[in-house]
């Protein structure tokens, strides 16, 4: 069996009355990429603070490589790093500051601290503005000097608590990159997003999760395919064709067919199949036997916000 | 902020890939856990540096003292002893001690402030001596206090006040002064992390603090005063503190108020360190 990084069973975490975190499950094997996904209030960053030692669980249990998190937090902090969801910095000092103040506190001497405030400030493209007091800085170059700040010593478990949020599209790939690129150097790094796309691209495993519980979970793929709908989309030729089109896809697919803005497209979603080709190949067989011209043909996946969205509704749960 | 110059030629969009690569440090490279001293180090390193980024924290250890000297001599000074001069050689220790322990105040604020800013939130997820951060605090507080004291007895100085102690006394009793803010400090950690906002830590240190400064020997002396209130501020730590530090610089040996003001300090060092670490620790 590969070693987990994360474990949580039944995990509870409660202000007041409000179940923040509620039988939370989580298994992140060593090595991974897990993202948490989930949304506004959904218990993400109390579930993360649990797991990195800040907040004490009301039940359940988690552990870090086999360390319970309560009972030996020590050895917890000594294997992991956490980038919180608001900046984690003292805002008055300098970048090169905070870098040199965590890195002492890591355990380098004074000037090797320095040396890696140095190094880490030109990786992260901060070199020009180190002396800066971090209160002066820009979002982006914020969250960079924050990742930076998480991987002074080589955290064994990096967590990254909505990484990306309020950054451009240029910043956030700075980071997508800065996470690769730690990954590659076998950290495991459980991320907390709401956002598919970075989670499709950085995560080899998906938890959804909602009111403080896991509702679904699995590679990206098997999530897709959990929610079991996929679109076919047809554009004609001729656009007076359309109603003959839908009354053909609508007995083929057997699925309600919806007329599209464009006056030549139709589209229909569909249920799960286990051969969208035959499933493809049947339909234009059916439409040109009926001859009606098709000048395009689309057979899609769910796309994962689709998923989301309909694992996170309130009729879903 | 500074871009990469937009001088046309191709800026890399992300750090560079082979910077990248390098960037953790391999297994063998690793610090090991920093020792309780070196993170105690970096913790009022960090304290100082704050001082030296928001210089006005140092207004209420200078500016402060020396109108709480001039106040008080001018004001009150002439009323109460009938001459300024000779109030000042009974004021200048009391006063000393009144504005250290009020700029003790802006700790809790300072932690409270501090603790939503999150840098405590990282600093909590680190493998370090678990007080280093709250000691921290206070090695930059007792350099203030330092400053406070050394502050008051230079303008004391020219405004008459004659230490009978000499140097050696008055740097006696500052050292007191100085250990029993520190001790006494805690109490602000405690309630700079228990409650809300820094505006609910400002109201409730002032409570506290007004009474316990004013219900002392600072101003006046407790024979003056009726009996129950006298026997009141005879016990206060506050009292048992101002009459140390009036001893040491005056050249007259206290034994039982040092006795006191050292049983007080340690008790508020025990009780509200342990308290400030467990909330710490807790959240
Ligand atoms: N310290 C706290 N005291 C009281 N309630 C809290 C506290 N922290 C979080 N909560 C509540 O717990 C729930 C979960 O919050 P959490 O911050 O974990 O959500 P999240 O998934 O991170 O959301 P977001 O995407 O907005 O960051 C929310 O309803 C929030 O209001
Ligand atoms: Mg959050």
């Amino acid at each position: 069996m590969t070693e987990l990084a994360v474990e949580a069973v039944g995990l509870v975490k409660t202000f007041g009355r409000l179940r923040a975190v509620d039988r939370l499950d989580l298994r992140v094997p060593a090595g991974t990429v897990c993202g948490v996904l989930g949304p506004n209030g959904a218990g993400k960053t109390t579930a993360v603070k649990v797991l990195a030692t800040l907040l004490r669980p009301d039940g359940g249990q988690a552990s870090v490589f086999g360390h319970d998190v309560v009972r030996e937090p020590d050895t917890v902090r000594g294997r992991i790093a956490l980038t919180g969801q608001y900046a984690s910095l003292d805002e008055d000092l300098t970048a090169a500051e905070n870098l040199v103040l965590l890195g002492r506190l890591a355990g380098f001497t004074i000037a090797d601290a320095r040396a890696r405030a140095d190094d880490l400030l030109a990786a992260f493209d901060l070199a020009d503005s180190a002396t800066r007091q971090v209160k002066n800085y820009s979002g982006g170059m914020r969250r960079r000097l924050d990742i930076a700040a998480s991987i002074i010593r080589t955290p064994d478990l990096l967590f990254l608590d909505e990484p990306t949020s309020g950054l451009d599209p240029r910043s956030r790939s700075q980071v997508w990159d800065i996470v690769r690129a730690v990954v590659r150097q076998g950290t495991t790094v459980l991320l907390t997003t709401q956002h598919l796309e970075e989670a499709d691209r950085l995560a080899s495993r998906i938890a959804v999760i909602d009111h403080g519980r896991v509702i679904a979970e699995g590679t990206p793929g098997e999530l897709k395919s959990t929610v079991a709908a996929g679109s076919v989309t047809v554009r004609l030729r001729h656009a007076e064709q359309r109603e003959r089109a839908r009354e053909i896809l609508a007995r083929v697919l057997n699925a309600e067919v919806e007329l599209d803005p464009d006056p030549v497209a139709l589209s229909t979603r569909i249920g799960g199949t286990d051969d969208p080709t035959a499933l493809a190949a049947h339909t234009l067989f059916e439409l040109s036997g009926a001859g009606v011209p098709v000048t395009d043909f689309a057979l899609g996946q769910p796309s994962l916000d689709e998923v989301f969205l309909a694992l996170t509704s309130p009729d879903a749960a | 902020m500074t871009r990469p110059s937009g001088t046309g030629e191709a800026t890399p969009a992300s750090p560079r890939t082979g910077d990248l690569e390098t960037l953790l440090l391999p297994k063998d490279r690793q610090p090991r856990r920093a020792t309780a001293v070196a993170a105690l180090r970096a913790m009022s390193w960090r304290s100082m540096l704050k001082i030296k980024h928001i210089p006005s924290q140092l207004f209420d250890v200078t500016l402060f003292p020396i109108v709480m000297v001039l106040m008080f001599t001018y004001l009150f000074g002439g009323a109460i002893a009938g001459s300024t001069d000779e109030y000042l050689q009974y004021l200048l220790p009391g006063i000393m001690t009144m504005s250290v322990l009020l700029t003790t105040l802006s700790t809790g604020m300072t932690i409270n402030i501090d603790a939503k800013q999150g840098l405590l939130d990282r600093v909590r997820t680190l493998s370090i001596w678990r007080p280093a951060p709250m000691i921290g605090y206070l090695v930059a507080d007792a350099f203030r206090y330092t400053s406070a004291s050394l502050v008051m007895v230079v303008v004391g100085l020219v405004l008459g006040y004659r230490p009978a102690a000499g140097v050696l006394g008055v740097l006696a009793g500052i050292g007191v002064l100085v250990g029993f803010a520190f001790a006494f400090s805690w109490v602000w950690t405690a309630l700079g992390l228990v409650l809300d906002t820094e505006k609910a830590v400002m109201s409730v240190s002032m409570a506290v603090m007004f009474p316990l400064t004013f219900l002392s020997n600072v101003l006046v002396d407790p024979d003056t005063m009726p009996g129950w209130l006298g026997s009141v501020v005879e016990v206060s730590p506050v009292t048992q503190l101002v009459t140390s530090v009036r001893g040491l610089t005056s050249g007259v040996w206290e034994g039982a108020a040092l006795l006191w003001t050292t049983v007080y300090g340690a008790g508020f060092l025990v009780l509200f360190g342990a308290l400030t670490i467990r909330l710490y620790n807790r959240q």
